[in-house]
């Protein structure tokens, strides 16, 4: 399955870094997560007993990458239950365990998207400043290109400076059309794009739309405003529903528990569908998507670790544990 | 909402009502629940430990004076020690140098630099009449010198232009040397976002940093960012001599445990946050509201700002005025006070900003948009001559007045009681010392607030 992620992608060599895109994804997302995966197979290869102290350091790692207090809480307890359970009493042992216990909370979010069911089918990014709706947003053109599914991108962000040359230099790498105005109203850009790709039966929509704080009750007001307007472009039919098909929040991976409150905002005011999990290659991260499974679950669509073209990929739980964990997948 | 700190110990302290003294058995519990305060903050563990180790420290054998309980005196020491932390003043830059003086900014993609490096700019211009030159050294991210050549025209400030075929190190020394000719007071170089991992361009930036010898290297950081805030900060701190931090994005609803974390472990001072979209959303930073928020006790000050830019000054200079002429304060003006408060973002904007307690009991008090709008509707069913002579509301017309509003006659009691009290405090106000007064009063019942 990941013969095809070694090839260079020379489009984005511009960046020093790109020249770790020939090693494979499985590696990047292993080391993009090095830092929680080192602390955690120094605990258990440390041998002896479980043990409260034991209990007390994974806890420790669980808190210091992101999984909140009531996600750590949660796992901890299942954890204890499941080494009760199945008698367990050596460190080693406890790897598996909490493996497992990761796995059942995280399996629920692996649900990839699936862009085909309608046409075309309408993409809606949203997200706070900087998580980096953008750049994921020209990761996934080129995923679904790769899929044999024609693109458009429509540049929603009228707002911050130089958002659409931005967009329109991902279209360029992709060779992707991207719908823009000098000006005005994101609705509006939005709204001609799709009717642009029905003209043109282009199968995926993607819209950029501005980054914005969820406190900021006018920019949220927009965003509703920017979701009816799709809507009417592409009204329910008796056969697929109203576009758009997709609400995909980006997140940053770097975000702690605010994320939560990200998710619950946007939630609550669009509908979202999906999420994207950006800038994993880092250091200490990934446990909020626990705290997400926990207190919000949404579908986690992507993932990105890296800044290369081919570094954005649909979220699998499995691989994601044993990246984390430093398993074989 | 997240719970906050002030509502979890008024739980744990309740037991404690009528001890005299903090001791280390009495205030464990209240311990672990700064400690679980902080860590939803996103205050990194390593400091949460420091951090309740050092407030143990020093709220033992501390004496509950006044009429404080146990809990808020805890809270106060908690709070004291929060501001020590994060500097008790507010750092300003420092430029006393043969101009140009430059600035470099650096941080995580997506922290805010180049969003920063505009607003910066416009901060030194107005307020200190600099002559600012901006230039951008992202050679990487598409659009990036776009963008801040954009803000550079918006904003009407010197932009020096680069591309991206150009090395960052030639584009900043040309620029340095560009400033130098021009008479520039100022030059900011915003680089490219870089995880601190990734050495080909951690190596960059030191080399930028080495050619350009800024005065000011500020890291730029957002203030939602996670456990990881440790890290990074680290660092960048090990890679650079910085000299501050930039907070940003704080205008969102994340309690800015970063901020603790980040100045912990760089021990630099935090010298300014964003707190909005707008070219002018940059401020300095104040320790101690900061204080407030990351434990979740309301920004009284912030309120009080937000007030004053809500409030239409001219209608509430004609209500000062005529409090003061000893004219009296009728419905008119009590129905005016409640247009004002909507045009501050309603009752629950407001409730989200005061401190737990207060904002607590403001919701069990019932207090809420549409009784406001209730109230609006009895008075609007009033004759003018009603407005301006309450008194004249006798049973028949509070009939007529009631059927007018669809509601019952109780309402309408309720109104005028209300406007009663509020009548009552507008004559307290106009006299003397009154305002001092009612501080006084408040500031006992508002943790933090002195």
């Amino acid at each position: 399955m990941f013969s095809f992620l070694k090839k260079n992608s020379s489009e984005t060599a511009t960046a020093p870094t790109a020249e770790k895109s020939g090693t494979s994804w499985i590696v990047r997302l292993k080391s993009g997560l090095a830092r929680t995966g080192n602390q955690l197979s120094d605990l258990f290869s440390r041998g002896g007993m479980i043990d409260d102290e034991l209990y007390d350091e994974l806890e420790t790692i669980l808190i210091t990458s992101d999984v909140g207090m009531d996600a750590t809480n949660a796992l901890l307890a299942d954890l204890r239950r499941h080494v009760r359970e199945h008698k367990l009493s050596e460190a080693s042992e406890l790897k598996a365990a909490l493996a497992h216990c990761l796995l059942k909370l995280l399996k629920p979010l692996a649900i990839p998207l699936q862009a085909d069911t309608h046409q075309p089918f309408v993409i809606m990014m949203v997200g706070v400043n900087g998580a980096g709706k953008t750049t994921s947003i020209g990761k996934l053109a080129k995923h679904f290109q790769s899929q044999g599914l024609s693109v458009l991108l429509a540049a929603g962000d009228t707002f911050r400076a130089a958002a659409r040359e931005q967009l329109i230099t991902w279209g360029e790498r992709n060779n992707v059309t991207v719908i823009a105005q000098q000006s005005g109203d994101a609705a509006a850009v939005i709204f001609d794009a799709i009717q642009s790709a029905q003209a043109r039966k282009i199968d995926v929509v993607i819209a950029d739309t501005a980054g914005r704080l969820a406190t900021q009750t006018h920019l949220m007001e927009e965003i509703k405003k920017v979701k009816r307007v799709i809507s009417k472009v592409m009204p329910e039919t008796a056969n697929s529903p109203a576009a758009p098909h997709e609400v995909l929040l980006v997140l940053d991976a770097n975000t702690g528990q605010n994320a939560l409150s990200q998710v619950k905002a946007f939630d609550q005011a669009l509908g979202v569908t999906g999420l994207v999990l950006t800038k994993l290659d880092g250091t200490a991260k990934g446990g909020v998507i626990a705290a997400i499974a926990k207190a919000h679950p949404i579908p986690v669509r992507f993932i990105g670790v890296g800044e290369g073209l081919d570094d954005l990929r649909p979220f699998v739980a499995e691989e994601f544990i044993a990246a984390l964990l430093d398993q074989p997948a | 909402m997240l719970d906050n700190l002030t509502q979890r110990l008024s739980g744990v302290i309740k037991n404690l009502r009528g001890q005299a003294r903090l001791t280390e058995s009495n205030i464990q519990d209240a311990l672990r629940e700064v400690r679980m305060a902080l860590l939803e903050a996103d205050v990194a563990l390593p400091v949460v430990k420091d951090f309740a180790a050092q407030v143990k420290q020093a709220a033992m054998g501390q004496e509950v004076i006044g009429n404080l309980n146990p809990g808020q005196a805890f809270i106060g020491v908690v709070h004291r020690e929060l501001t020590k932390l994060m500097g008790e003043h507010n750092d300003a830059l420092n430029l006393a140098i043969t101009p140009p003086a430059v600035i470099l900014m650096a941080g995580l993609q997506g922290a805010g630099k180049t969003t920063t490096s505009g607003k910066l700019a416009k901060l030194l211009r107005d307020q200190q009449k600099k002559k600012v030159l901006l230039v951008s050294c992202d050679v990487y991210r598409p659009a990036a010198i776009e963008q801040l050549r954009t803000l550079a025209a918006q904003l009407e400030i010197d932009f020096y232009a680069s591309d991206i075929s150009q090395k960052p190190q030639d584009i900043a020394l040309a620029a340095l040397d560009y400033a130098r000719k021009h008479y520039h007071d100022v030059l900011i170089v915003d680089t490219a976002g870089r995880l601190a991992i990734d050495e080909a361009m951690m190596a960059e930036i030191k080399q930028l940093h080495a050619g350009l010898k800024p005065i000011e290297t500020l890291f730029v950081v957002d203030a939602m960012t996670g456990q990881d805030a440790v890290n990074t900060a680290k660092a960048f701190g090990e890679a650079l001599p910085l000299t501050g931090v930039v907070l940003t994005k704080l205008d969102g609803d994340a309690r800015g445990g970063a901020a603790l974390s980040v100045r912990h472990v760089t021990g630099k001072p935090i010298k300014f946050i964003g707190v909005s979209e707008k070219p002018n959303g940059l401020e300095p930073f104040h320790p101690e509201r900061m204080a407030s928020r990351v434990l979740g006790m309301g920004d009284v000050l912030s309120l009080l700002e937000e007030a004053q830019r809500g409030v239409d000054v001219q209608e509430a200079e004609k209500l000062a005025k005529k409090v003061k002429s000893g004219q009296g304060f009728d419905l008119n003006d009590f129905k005016m006070q409640m247009v004002q408060m909507r045009k501050m973002g309603g009752v629950s904007a407001l409730l989200d900003k005061l401190p737990a307690q207060l904002s607590k009991a403001a919701t069990d008090s019932k207090v809420d948009d549409k009784a406001i709008s209730r109230l609006e509707g009895i008075i609007n069913s009033m004759t003018p001559l009603e407005r301006s002579k309450p008194e004249l509301i006798k049973a028949s017309r509070k009939r007529r007045i009631a059927m007018g509003a669809g509601v019952q006659v109780m309402h309408v009691n309720q109104l005028l009681k209300q406007f009663e009290q509020t009548q009552s405090m507008m004559k307290m106000f106009s006299k003397g010392g009154g305002m001092a007064k009612m501080m006084r009063n408040m500031a006992g019942k508002i943790p933090g607030m002195r």
